[in-house]
């Protein structure tokens, strides 16, 4: 079965006619070539294809589009604003919170979640926060910095 | 100095990663390819009698299927030991293996022509462990390898018996590491093309090594090699996974070619997994003799390891193993025996500290359990065995500069070692442990005589510098390396530079990205052609001012007369100058081996061989719950001597990293197969630590200044590794009073250890 739904991502709205097994990834990367949205498992383990479902991350691997039908997503492209990095962008870049970078986009999007709900997380909410987007390069240490600045500069 | 190096400076190609417009292979536009899939052996071992496809060719949206028949030509990374085939011929030796492969238009057709093939396979007995594999009688994976044995190395330098009879203590114990994977977040994939009218490939693909990749399409396909492109795109992680050119890379070239078009094949994480070349699961027989004082008189290993069901990498890893037990010290008289063996399991290979992680945890190990025997501490017992630079080790290895001493210094302080050790509350302890590693290897499995090291250097008319470079940045930063060498030479921003990367037409041919040469190699042939490019920039400047060459001064971007201030050219005036004399200016540098680099004479001593070893000290904090057994690392205080810190934020990031990759082996990571099932194919079994998991590692970079270094820098990012394990065991050793001889310290491991010691420690006493 097909269905015809309306999402808006990164503040574009989009109609698509998909299969009702449609996972979001795949309408992210396959038909709007937001491939900024990676995939490193077989579903549900490692985080890297977190995007925001109105505002909450999600893990668009094992989301249905069929299931986002009117509601707002945010990838990584839609981060920067008028060309600006976004805070955590930023931070993650200037901190090397990102060395392969094929966990950032997820890592960064759990982050902006995060920092949204919680403008001043200490360190165990951020390893809370975190603890579904897998990384293999960093050893998170740079990553919980990158999260750290970033929320002390959103702040002021 | 132009002040570019030594600071803390954001991958240049960080942006990309951050805004989600890096692409990666599997991101590639593919919208026009068929799309690729493998079928694999169901059986660990057996002959294939019978593979028949015409069913899965008549599925309409088929458009290819191939099998071992289309290839028959075996690649791998060792030119004296290739004897695997893309797809499986007349024998499979693991599950899992590739025994044909579909072209289809899109995923769903591709899973149903696989399940269409028909294949019938005579089993035979399969063979998971050495033990096994070694037993008389025992099955053959290969015919030409009697008793299954890849290769057995046995090397003996000095005298081992007088070494042992000079010493005070001598003491063996025996390690048991379980085989790990690199699990780099990017599963494996690659696009390839086949252009029928010029009969041309192009290939893009995750590897760490492109133009290895090159050699065996060019192989395989029988195809000459100017015939085809490799392009390695952004790529995510490697850690000596991607260093072997893998099966797929070639299975997708044979379907593209034949559809005579495109084919993209992306990997499931499980079939990455299957792919393996993760570190093997080795068993260390180890025994040390010591003085009262802590000196090691002599040291004798026998290391056995389970290779899986193909050559790949093994010999040089058994050689690694054997090169680089004991080098990191002073031991003047070393026995090794090394057995690389065949099992019917997915082929291991490099992995993040090849070959050395294994022994160097049952060496340090052993050091700090001896020490306690002797009433030393194990910083003395460290201590006591230093080089003294520069030497030659035993076996023959160069060591040009040797910062261990400092970096001992450096975590026994931080840590506060001297007050908290053996003063910590019950369940808590603390253990340290040694480490090293190569940059890059002297001698390349593929010795040819060229340089090991080519970077080119353009610089054009609008000003702006592109240097082209074949080194494969996998996350690690090389590319930022090289952009680092060329702004401090030429003494000109970053900005003003642009890198082009790994595209077989466009940049010189690299060795590729292992055994932590990029660097050292890479980073010298930088150097060199940056220097070259400046020559012809200040002869220019000396002509048009007309003084001599030798009284050109720069600045920042200006070049101006030695003491003559008033006469200054800006950067773009000197440019035109220059290519007034030669148009677009073009430059390369190279970097080779000296011939004492290359390691001993004895056969395999070129394994080992490197310009300049990296030294490491960590110290670990761990917890214990008694009942549980649950481990949790509280703080890491890591030292590395890299010889100097180009980037000290990446040289940072690769420390924490290594460090981290160490804690995964030692607390919780192994591959796990049931009769040759893998059953931690994917993230969640093969557990390596969350965030959540992680503790904070304070980094303290050591600065020897290796005077073969570009710069004085050696590796960053491989040595810490080994470290960790040997130190997370001697602090389990501190906490609990037992030693542990296997990895990882799973709590079910551990508490069932810990509940025959205590028995035993109750007989003892009831006896007593």
């Amino acid at each position: 079965m097909k269905r015809i739904v309306s999402l808006e991502i990164n503040g574009r709205t989009v109609e698509e006619i998909v299969p009702d097994n449609m996972l979001l990834v795949d309408l992210l990367r396959d038909r709007q070539g937001l491939t900024g949205t990676k995939q490193g498992c077989d579903g549900g383990e490692c985080g890297a294809c977190t995007v925001l479902v109105d505002g909450r991350p999600r893990l668009s691997c094992i989301a249905l589009v069929a299931g986002c039908d009117g509601k707002r997503i945010e990838t990584i492209e839609g981060q920067a604003k008028g060309g600006h990095l976004s805070a955590l962008q930023r931070a993650f870049h200037e901190n090397l919170g990102a060395q392969c970078g094929f966990c950032t986009p997820g890592m960064i999007l759990a982050a902006e979640g995060l920092l949204r709900d919680n403008p001043a997380p200490d360190e165990d909410e951020i390893r809370v926060a975190l603890g579904g987007n897998l990384c293999r390069c960093t050893g998170y240490v740079k990553i919980i910095e990158s999260v750290q600045v970033a929320a002390a500069e959103m702040r002021s | 100095m132009s002040g570019a190096i030594g600071q803390r400076v954001p991958l240049v190609d960080g942006i990309e990663k951050v805004t989600g417009r890096a692409q990666y292979t599997a991101d590639l536009d593919s919208r026009d390819a068929l799309v690729g899939r493998i079928l694999r052996s169901p059986v660990s071992h057996g002959r294939i009698l019978r593979i028949d496809t015409a069913k899965a060719e008549a599925l309409p949206g088929v458009t290819a299927v191939i099998t071992g028949d289309d290839c028959a030509l075996t690649f791998g990374v060792i030119p004296i030991a290739m004897n695997e085939y893309p797809m499986a011929r007349g024998k499979v030796r693991y599950r899992g293996e590739p025994i044909a492969a579909v072209a289809a238009e899109d995923a769903a057709i591709a899973a149903r022509a696989l399940d269409l093939i028909e294949v019938e396979i005579e089993e035979l007995p399969a063979c998971y462990t050495p033990a096994e594999s070694r037993a008389p009688g025992a099955t053959l994976l290969h015919d030409d390898k009697p008793g299954n044995l890849e290769r057995d190395v046995h090397h003996v330098f000095g005298d081992v018996s007088a070494g042992f009879a000079e010493a005070d203590l001598v003491r063996e114990d025996s390690f048991d590491c379980a085989e790990i994977n690199h699990a780099q977040m990017e599963p494996h994939a690659a696009l390839a093309e086949y252009d029928s009218t010029r009969d041309r490939l192009t290939l893009h693909s995750v590897s760490q090594v492109p133009f290895y990749v090159h050699l065996m399409l060019a192989r395989c396909l029988e195809m000459d090699s100017s015939q085809i492109r490799v392009v390695k795109p952004f790529v995510g992680g490697g850690f000596g996974a991607r260093t072997e050119t893998l099966n797929f890379e070639i299975i997708v070239a044979l379907l593209a070619r034949k559809v005579g078009g495109k084919v993209m094949m992306r990997l499931t994480r499980e079939e990455t997994f299957l792919t393996h070349r993760g570190r093997p699961a080795t068993q260390v027989d180890l025994k040390i003799g010591m003085t009262r004082s802590g000196k090691i008189t002599a040291v004798e290993c026998e290391a056995v390891m389970a290779g899986g069901g193909y050559a790949g990498y093994g010999l040089v890893t058994i050689l690694y193993a054997g090169a680089l037990l004991h080098g990191i010290y002073d031991v003047p008289n070393v026995k090794y025996d090394g057995y690389r063996v065949y099992t019917n399991a997915p082929p291991c290979g490099a992995m993040r500290g090849h070959g050395t992680v294994d022994v160097r945890h049952a060496f340090e190990c052993l050091l700090d359990r001896m020490a306690r025997e002797l009433g030393l501490d194990p910083f003395t017992v460290r201590r006591a065995n230093l080089l003294s630079a520069p030497m030659f080790t035993a076996n023959g290895l160069m060591v040009n500069s040797y910062g261990l001493d400092e970096c001992l210094d450096k975590v026994e302080q931080a840590s506060g070692w001297a007050a908290r050790k053996g003063n910590l509350p019950p369940g808590r302890g603390l253990g340290m442990a040694c480490s090293h590693y190569v940059s890059g290897a002297a001698k390349p499995v593929h010795w040819t005589g060229e340089p090991h090291a080519v970077v080119s250097m353009k610089l054009d008319f609008d000003g702006s510098v592109t240097v082209l470079t074949g080194a494969s940045d996998i996350g690690q930063g090389s590319t930022t390396i090289v952009a680092l060498a060329a702004s401090e030479i030429l003494g000109i921003g970053l900005n003003r530079i642009r890198t082009v990367t790994n595209d077989s037409v466009i940049t010189p041919k690299d060795n590729g990205s292992y055994s932590s040469r990029v660097t050292f190699m890479v980073g010298n042939a930088a150097i060199e052609a940056a220097k070259a490019m400046r020559a012809k920039l200040v002869a220019a400047a000396a002509k048009k001012l007309e003084v001599d060459p030798d009284d050109i001064e720069c600045e920042g971007e200006t070049f101006f007369v030695h003491g003559a201030s008033q006469s200054v050219l800006p950067f773009q005036d000197v440019v035109i100058a220059a290519l007034a004399e030669e148009g677009t200016i073009t430059v390369k540098g190279t970097f080779s081996t000296p011939v004492e680099a290359q390691g001993g004479k004895h056969r395999g001593g070129a394994v080992g061989s490197t310009m300049g070893f990296s030294y490491g000290a960590q110290v670990v904090e761990v917890e214990i719950d008694p009942d549980t057994c649950a481990i949790s690392v509280e703080k890491v205080w890591v030292a590395l001597d890299c010889g100097f810190a180009i980037n000290p934020l990446a040289v940072e990031g690769q420390i924490e990293g290594s460090v981290w990759m160490g804690m995964g082996q030692g607390l919780s990571e192994e591959t796990h197969y049931i009769d040759g099932l893998p059953a931690h194919a994917n993230l969640t079994d093969y557990r390596f630590p969350t965030i959540a998991d992680s503790p904070p590692i304070e980094v303290h970079i050591v600065e020897s200044i290796d005077p073969l270094g570009p710069f004085g820098a050696k590796e960053a990012g491989e040595g810490a590794l080994s470290g960790f394990p040997p130190a997370l065991v001697n602090a389990l050793a501190d906490a609990l009073g037992m030693d542990v001889d296997f990895l990882p310290v799973t709590p079910d491991r551990v508490l069932e250890a810990l509940t025959k010691f205590r028995r035993a420690n109750r007989r003892k006493e009831a006896a007593e």
